[in-house]
Formats: structure tokens, C-alpha cells, sequence
């Protein structure tokens, strides 16, 4: 099951590849040997209970720590070369953004141009070009003056994933991207995530929603601090495979349940 | 006696402190600092240092006793306290099961008293009023050469570094995966706020310092949704407090600090209750366009 992918990704670019991946934090194991394989250009969803290492996985991916053992590349490149040619972008949950913070929505998206100005990072015109063209494509034009905090939940997400683009990232980690978004803000994201797969990205989405994960992915990662399976998501999401993956409770997928919370009520 | 109540004119009441040499020094100083700690306040508020604030201005204290009564600069003797007491917090909360408030009020309690017994312990000319309590009106030139060097350093790293440290508030998990040091932004934010404390301690001494580095910043942060115009909002109530506070201080001879930090709280209910968006009072029916 783990090797499943192999036949499909060999000769092609691998957009994320680990190799028996160990993580702990003093002692304590959040993730090891977890090896997967995610060619450049899918949609992957990765999912998991709370605490079965996603977020670890995240950091990992970022560079935030160093895996004990194990071999993680990014495009083919080293985490640190990747951080600092910023070909990683991270798109937080609403709930990790500070909401009263004084910026507009064109401010944070010119955030992700950060990584590419100079030193005191004053925008080009390149880098406004960059700014506009990442509001257009989320649809948030109109609304680039507001501040942040006067936007709703799903126009938060999308000028997020503007910065992501601003910021030319072809890796992009987003942390439960369903979670109140209004179903405008759902079909663009669908929309985009085709176009960010025909433009070679590689999206790896974190949530434990299963169904959006069965409509929105090409590939999923099961993940309870390792990889439990990963390949294409028809043949992954199999009942035993999201028993094991949410320890015991198998979430039967066809009885219209929308996450994997509700068979825990 | 009678001469001096003929002759006040609103004008007189602004132009005559400014004939004593003592009085157009603590105007400039605590200008200065008020203006410096007003930058600076913004980057307190928003990353939600207050207690951090209100640490480190407390844990100089020894810093500037063992400073002085080693005839050193005051301003290496307190950073070198400032920063060690952040490291000792980190390295408390790291190693023990205790929530960081507690420790954040443990360490700066500690420090500050280690502070107090030096003093009453070590023979020198300090006087304690005036580091608790700061005297801006009795200044020497010699404090308030130091006083200007700490400010530019200061200024010059918050403006150079201003963008970065603004990332590093919002969304420091952004400024880091694209290979910008946090961890280098953290302990310059940390020096910075040591530096701003000790020159603050010249104006509204320790205890009242922390005003100065979250009260102007707070007062913006009701004002605007813009982070440019927070700094420029909080430098200018910042620097309008400190000269409305010693003005009031020298005519009706109440202590300085606590007139600067008065006024300063003062601005601040006038936001909390009259601030166009966010005040309490504000007119129904406005909107973010």
C-alpha cells in the first residue's frame, strides 16, 4: 500500500518526497518513519486525528525542525533551500490569524513578496503587479483596501491563498482550508486548486473533513504519527484504512456525515 | 507674588518654563523618549507584550545600580539585565511545568528587588526616587547625552527593520517559512524594549515605564485599521503627553511622571470613548468603507 504511487511518479517531478521521516520533541515522538512520495502537480489531502502529527508533518515541510532521522526534499531540493528560495507557502486556519491586526487585505497579500524584495522591503513595481494580479485571481480586488478584520471568513482564506501566489510558491500547505468558508469562496478554491495543478503545484491540504477531501483531492495521506497509506484517494479511502486512521471508529463515507467529528459525538 | 498672576498669558504659560535651561531639557528629553516609546508601543501592543513590557523595565533595575557603581554607562548594565531576565523567563518556562505569567512576575519581582537591596546596600550618589520615579525636570547633560544615543540606536533598528518586525507580529509562522530569523527578530524586539526602558526610566521612571510602551500604542490601535498610521498616531499622543506632562508638572508642581503617564491615560479614554470605529460611543451605522 505505502509503495502504491511509485509506478505513477517514476520519471515524473516529485513535488514532495519523505524518506523514513522521524520527528520528536524531547523525547517525545510526534511522527517516524514516514516515507511518501507526492509528484508535483496533485491536489493531496492529509489526514489524520488531532495529535497524529499533520502539524508536525507541516513543520517539517517548512523547515521549523529538523527531523531527527529521515530525509525530507522539495522539488527535488533540501527544506532550507526551499525556505529560502520561499517555494513553500503556508496558508493558516482562520482561527490562527490575528483578526484585529491593523493591516489591509493588499498589505498581507504584499507579505508574501517579503521573501523577494530587499532589505527594507519596499514593493517594486513588479512586486505590485505580482499583488494585483494574485488579488485577481481570488476575486478580491474590489476589496483590497479593507482591513483584514472586516472580511468573513472565506474572504480571509482567499486573501491568504493570494499571498501564496503573490509569493510564487509551487508548494502550498494549507491547514483546514473548509472550515467556514462560504460556497463562493468553496468553487473558487476548487477552481484554483485545478489551475494550481496545471501550473505544476503541489497542494497539500491538512483536515480531518473527509468529505471535502473525497470531492476536492487527487491523492490522500493517511497519517497517525506515520504514514499509514497514501495514493490515489478512490483507492485509498477504504473503510479499514479510515478505521485505522481514526483509531477503531470506522466513518463510513457514503451516510453523508461531512467530517470525521461527527462519528465522535 | 502678585506680579507673576498679572502677567500669565496662555502665551506666557508656554514660553516662560522655556527661559530655564532645566525646562527646555526635560521638554527635548521627554519628548524624545515619549516619541521613541511611542513607536516602539505599537509593536508591544500588537504582539501582546504588555507584561513582557512590564518585565524587562522592571529587571533593568540592578543593571543600572551595578552600572553605575561601576561608573559604566547605565544603558550596557541594564541591557545586559533586560535580556538576561527574558532568557531566564524562557529558560524557567522551558525547564519546569510552570505557566509563563507566573513566571514572567516571578523573574522581574526577583530582579527588582535585587535591584532595591543593591541600592540601599551599594555607597553611591543614586537616588532611588529617581530611577522608581524617573525626574526629567533635574536631568544631568551627561544622562541626557546617554539618554539621546540609546534613542537613535532604538529608532534606527525599528526603522530598518520595521516591515520585518510588523511580519513578525502578525503571522511570525509566514516571516519564517520564507527564510525570514524570527528568532533573530525576537531578541531584537526584546534589546530594543530594554533600551526604550532604561531611557524611558530617565522620564517616568521604572515603575511607570510600561505605560509609556503600551499606552500610546494602545490609544492608536483604537484609531486606525492602518499599521502606518498606528505609528505615526502613536508618536504623536506619545510626544504630545510627555510636553502637556511636564508643562502641567512645572506649573502646578506635581511630580513629572506621573503627570507624562496621567495625560497619556487620559488620551486614552478619550479613544475608548470617542474613537470614530471602535469607541464605545461611536455613531451607529459606520462601516469599513
Amino acid at each position: 500500500m505505502k509503495n502504491s504511487l511509485n509506478s505513477h511518479t517514476r520519471g515524473e517531478l516529485l513535488g514532495i518526497e519523505a524518506h523514513e521521516v522521524c520527528v520528536d520533541y524531547n523525547g517525545t515522538v510526534a511522527l517516524y518513519d514516514a516515507s511518501l512520495q507526492l509528484k508535483a502537480g496533485s491536489i493531496c489531502g492529509l489526514v489524520g486525528m488531532n495529535g497524529a502529527g499533520k502539524s508536525t508533518f507541516f513543520k517539517a515541510l517548512m523547515g521549523f525542525i529538523r527531523p531527527s532521522t529521515g530525509t525530507i526534499r522539495i522539488n527535488g531540493s533540501s527544506v532550507s533551500k526551499a525556505q529560502r528560495d520561499q517555494i513553500v507557502a503556508y496558508v493558516p486556519q482562520n482561527e490562527g490569524i490575528d483578526c484585529s491586526f491593523p493591516v489591509s487585505v493588499w498589505d498581507v497579500v504584499m507579505m508574501g513578496r517579503y521573501g523577494s524584495m530587499n532589505f527594507l522591503r519596499i514593493p517594486r513595481e513588479s512586486d505590485r503587479q505580482a499583488v494585483w494580479h494574485a488579488l485577481e485571481r481570488v476575486e478580491l480586488l474590489e476589496l483590497r483596501s479593507r482591513p483584514i478584520g472586516a472580511l468573513s471568513g472565506g474572504q480571509r482564506k482567499r486573501a491568504f491563498l493570494a499571498r501564496a501566489i503573490a509569493q510564487r510558491a509551487s508548494v502550498l500547505l494549507l491547514d483546514e482550508p473548509f472550515s467556514g468558508v462560504d460556497v463562493r469562496t468553496e468553487k473558487l478554491m476548487s477552481e484554483l486548486f485545478l489551475q494550481f495543478r496545471n501550473e505544476s503545484r503541489t497542494i497539500l491540504i491538512s483536515t480531518h473533513d473527509l468529505s471535502h477531501v473525497r470531492d476536492f483531492c487527487d491523492l490522500v495521506v493517511l497519517i497517525n504519527k506515520t504514514v499509514l497509506a497514501y495514493g490515489e484517494t478512490s483507492e485509498i479511502f477504504t473503510k479499514e484504512n479510515l478505521t485505522m486512521t481514526f483509531g477503531g471508529m470506522p466513518p463510513d463515507l457514503l451516510s453523508g456525515a461531512t467530517s470525521s467529528e461527527d462519528y465522535f459525538q | 507674588m502678585n506680579d507673576l498672576f498679572i502677567n500669565v498669558t496662555p502665551l506666557s504659560l508656554i514660553l516662560e518654563p522655556l527661559t530655564h535651561e532645566f525646562m527646555r531639557r526635560a521638554l527635548i528629553v521627554s519628548a524624545l523618549v515619549g516619541g521613541v516609546c511611542g513607536l516602539l508601543s505599537c509593536y508591544m501592543t500588537l504582539k501582546g507584550w504588555a507584561l513582557m513590557g512590564d518585565a524587562v523595565s522592571h529587571a533593568v533595575m540592578p543593571g543600572v545600580v551595578v552600572a553605575y557603581a561601576l561608573g559604566i554607562p547605565f544603558s550596557i548594565g541594564a541591557f545586559v539585565f533586560g535580556v538576561g531576565s527574558v532568557a531566564l523567563i524562557g529558560f524557567i518556562k522551558q525547564k519546569s511545568r510552570i505557566k509563563e505569567d507566573t513566571v514572567i512576575g516571578l523573574v522581574f519581582t526577583g530582579f527588582f528587588a535585587l535591584g532595591l537591596v543593591l541600592v540601599s546596600k551599594i555607597k553611591s550618589n543614586i537616588d532611588l526616587m529617581h530611577i522608581l520615579f524617573g525626574s526629567p525636570l533635574g536631568i544631568s547633560s551627561s544622562d541626557v547625552q546617554q539618554t539621546l544615543i540609546i534613542l537613535a540606536v532604538v529608532v534606527a533598528i525599528l526603522l530598518f527593520f520595521r516591515r520585518d518586525l510588523m511580519l513578525y507580529c502578525f503571522d511570525a509562522t509566514h516571516a519564517r517559512s520564507i527564510g525570514i530569523n524570527t528568532g533573530m527578530l525576537h531578541y531584537l524586539l526584546l534589546s530594543v524594549l530594554s533600551l526604550a526602558a532604561v531611557a524611558g526610566l530617565q522620564t517616568v521612571g521604572i515603575i511607570l515605564v510600561v505605560a509609556m510602551l503600551i499606552t500610546p500604542g494602545a490609544t492608536a490601535y483604537l484609531l486606525t485599521d492602518r499599521f502606518d498610521r498606528m505609528t505615526y498616531l502613536a508618536i504623536i499622543s506619545s510626544v504630545t503627553s510627555s510636553i502637556i506632562g511636564v508643562y502641567i508638572s512645572y506649573w502646578s508642581d506635581i511630580e513629572t511622571g506621573g503627570s507624562i503617564v496621567l495625560v497619556q491615560t487620559i488620551i486614552f479614554l478619550f479613544a475608548f470613548l470617542f474613537a470614530p470605529r471602535y469607541g464605545i460611543l461611536k455613531s451607529h451605522g459606520s462601516t469599513h468603507l
